[in-house]
């Protein structure tokens, strides 16, 4: 059997302040206290604030994350001067712009733009090379202000802002089924229009064509279906066909945060048996994400950082003899029976998997965890998730005897790396160092990398489990 | 400390997880009559 290899990568950030308001926990708070919305507006970020922050331009993959150790602290304090929108591996998209891919996304008109924007959206979406005039063809129908504030008035349609002026609105499809409520289809939709922006770029970055992908996997955590199913789901294939994979099949996998790592090793076992030689992994955005931290952004008077959604896809393939390779034979599980101590969990992600091929912990040049942007995250009291992470793979380094204890800082640095992802759930377990790993790999700077994710499964209240997955990637052995 | 007496327990994923310190608990006598886990990120 060939080996596996991950021939390319796509990252977008899509910034949508206007939609800070419907993240769940701004949403939620904006009910009891209206005058929160004026707090989260005046604490909102512009679009070139948001690229030339340090994080998102290393989670695009023009700045390598321990580049981040240089950056003086705030981060949002000290903007990267010159910041490109675009990457190699993808684009900052501005949120007027979304708008036009979220109508083009829009297979049921739940989505209404007002008449007088509607020639703004098509201005913009000519810019992106992605989209062409097929997909601008479905911004020719615009409708009246009064209409659009008649289904928000009587029909429960959510309004929709750009700048904080009502643009449109948004709409349910049914008048008592829940899962079909304006809220949800609107998450569900902002999933599926980011998806296909990275999907898009993916296929772009790599040169595949839409019908020569077999089979596309979704690793997001939005539920789709109606009242009777309603994790129903195959969001994947939404996804293909929007982005014109004509010859594809797909299926969601559902793990979670860790659903990106499950999937990508999903996409390995699919392409190593020779059942399909291109799969497509993708993770979209998360809008119940949005704003989630805002109370500590808001105490320490600093800018709403979760104003952004990420979405991120990897094609999985056969062999090519230069891009990096899947150790298929160094997997690591967290089984059933291994209890939820951080430190088995650990274990069976990194030492196990590792001794399986004969490594040690100090054989990998970077372990890849849930890289969550600390300066997101700290200010709520969550503390540091990578580094919290990166001490536990040094502690049972110097468990192993590996290191001494008094190297284990030393090992944190080497080995890991400040976190950089937007906090978008799937979007950080893992993947965001793909991109970063295969240009090492491919310039002889790296070896070998271990991703490693962890996913909540009690939150859905049917288990206490905690759940992980991890994968080791190495320079492929062909490659000069 | 905890015997005889009943407890609440969260649990944060990249912390201390609810089962792990529900073992605690009973080893040391308490009950613990609620156990969750959260993942705040």
């Amino acid at each position: 059997m060939s080996e596996v290899v991950v021939k390319g990568c796509a990252y977008n950030i899509i910034h949508v302040p206007d939609f800070i308001r419907y993240g769940s926990k701004p949403e939620r708070d904006i009910q009891s206290d209206p005058e929160l919305l004026g707090k989260l507006t005046a604490h909102t970020r512009k679009f070139e604030d948001a690229v030339s922050y340090a994080p998102n331009q290393a989670f695009l993959g023009n700045l390598h994350p321990d580049k981040l150790h240089e950056i003086g602290n705030p981060w949002f304090k000290h903007p990267i001067p010159e910041a490109s929108q675009t990457s190699k591996y993808g684009r900052m998209i501005p949120e007027d712009e979304f708008y036009a891919i979220l109508k083009i996304s829009d297979e049921f008109d739940l989505v209404w733009i007002d008449e007088s924007f509607l020639p703004h959206l098509r201005e913009t979406i000519e810019q992106n090379p992605l989209f062409d005039e097929i997909d601008s063809a479905r911004l020719e129908t615009g409708h009246s202000p009064e209409n659009i504030q008649k289904k928000i008035d009587t029909e429960d349609s959510l309004p929709l802002f750009f700048n904080q002026k009502c643009i449109g609105c948004f709409h349910r499809h049914h008048e008592v089924d829940q899962a079909l409520s304006a809220e949800v289809l609107m998450e569900n939709l902002l999933t599926k229009a980011t998806a296909g922006i990275a999907v898009r770029q993916l296929l772009k970055n790599t040169g595949l064509q839409p019908e020569d992908v077999g089979y596309i996997m979704s690793s997001s955590e939005e539920a789709i279906g109606d009242r009777y199913q309603r994790g129903g789901g195959n969001l994947a294939k939404a996804v293909g066909e929007m982005c014109r994979c004509v010859n594809a099949t797909g299926s969601d996998v559902k793990a979670f945060c860790a659903g990106p790592v499950y999937a990508i090793v999903h996409a390995a076992s699919l392409v190593k048996s020779g059942i399909f030689d291109n799969v497509v992994v993708f993770g979209g955005g998360c809008m119940a994400k949005l704003g989630m931290k805002y109370q500590g952004h808001l105490k320490h008077d600093m800018p709403i950082l979760e104003d952004i959604l990420g979405a991120e896809a990897f094609l999985i393939t056969k062999d090519d003899g230069a891009n990096p390779i899947i150790r298929t034979d160094s997997i690591g599980i967290h089984d059933i029976g291994s209890g939820a101590a951080q430190q088995a969990i650990m274990e069976s992600l990194t030492v196990k998997p590792l001794r399986k091929i004969g490594l040690k912990l100090s054989d990998v040049d970077k372990f890849s965890t849930e890289m969550h942007n600390p300066e997101v995250t700290e200010p709520q009291g969550s503390g540091n998730v990578p580094l919290n992470n990166y001490r536990m793979i040094a502690a049972l380094a110097v468990m192993n005897k590996e290191i001494e204890k008094k190297e284990l800082m030393n090992f944190v640095k080497k080995h890991g790396m400040p976190g950089f992802s937007p906090t978008q759930g799937h979007i950080p377990a893992a993947v965001p160092f793909l991109g970063h790993a295969i240009d090492a790999m491919q310039a002889g700077t790296m070896q070998r990398a271990q991703f490693l994710a962890k996913g909540s499964l009690f939150l859905g209240r049917m288990s206490h489990l905690s759940d992980g997955m991890s994968f080791v990637l190495e320079k492929n052995p062909q490659a000069a | 400390m905890f015997n005889g007496k009943k407890i609440i327990v969260f649990g944060e994923r990249d912390g201390v997880a609810g089962p792990t310190i529900v073992e605690l608990i009973q080893a040391a006598g308490g009950d613990v009559v609620y156990s969750v886990t959260e993942c705040f990120v």
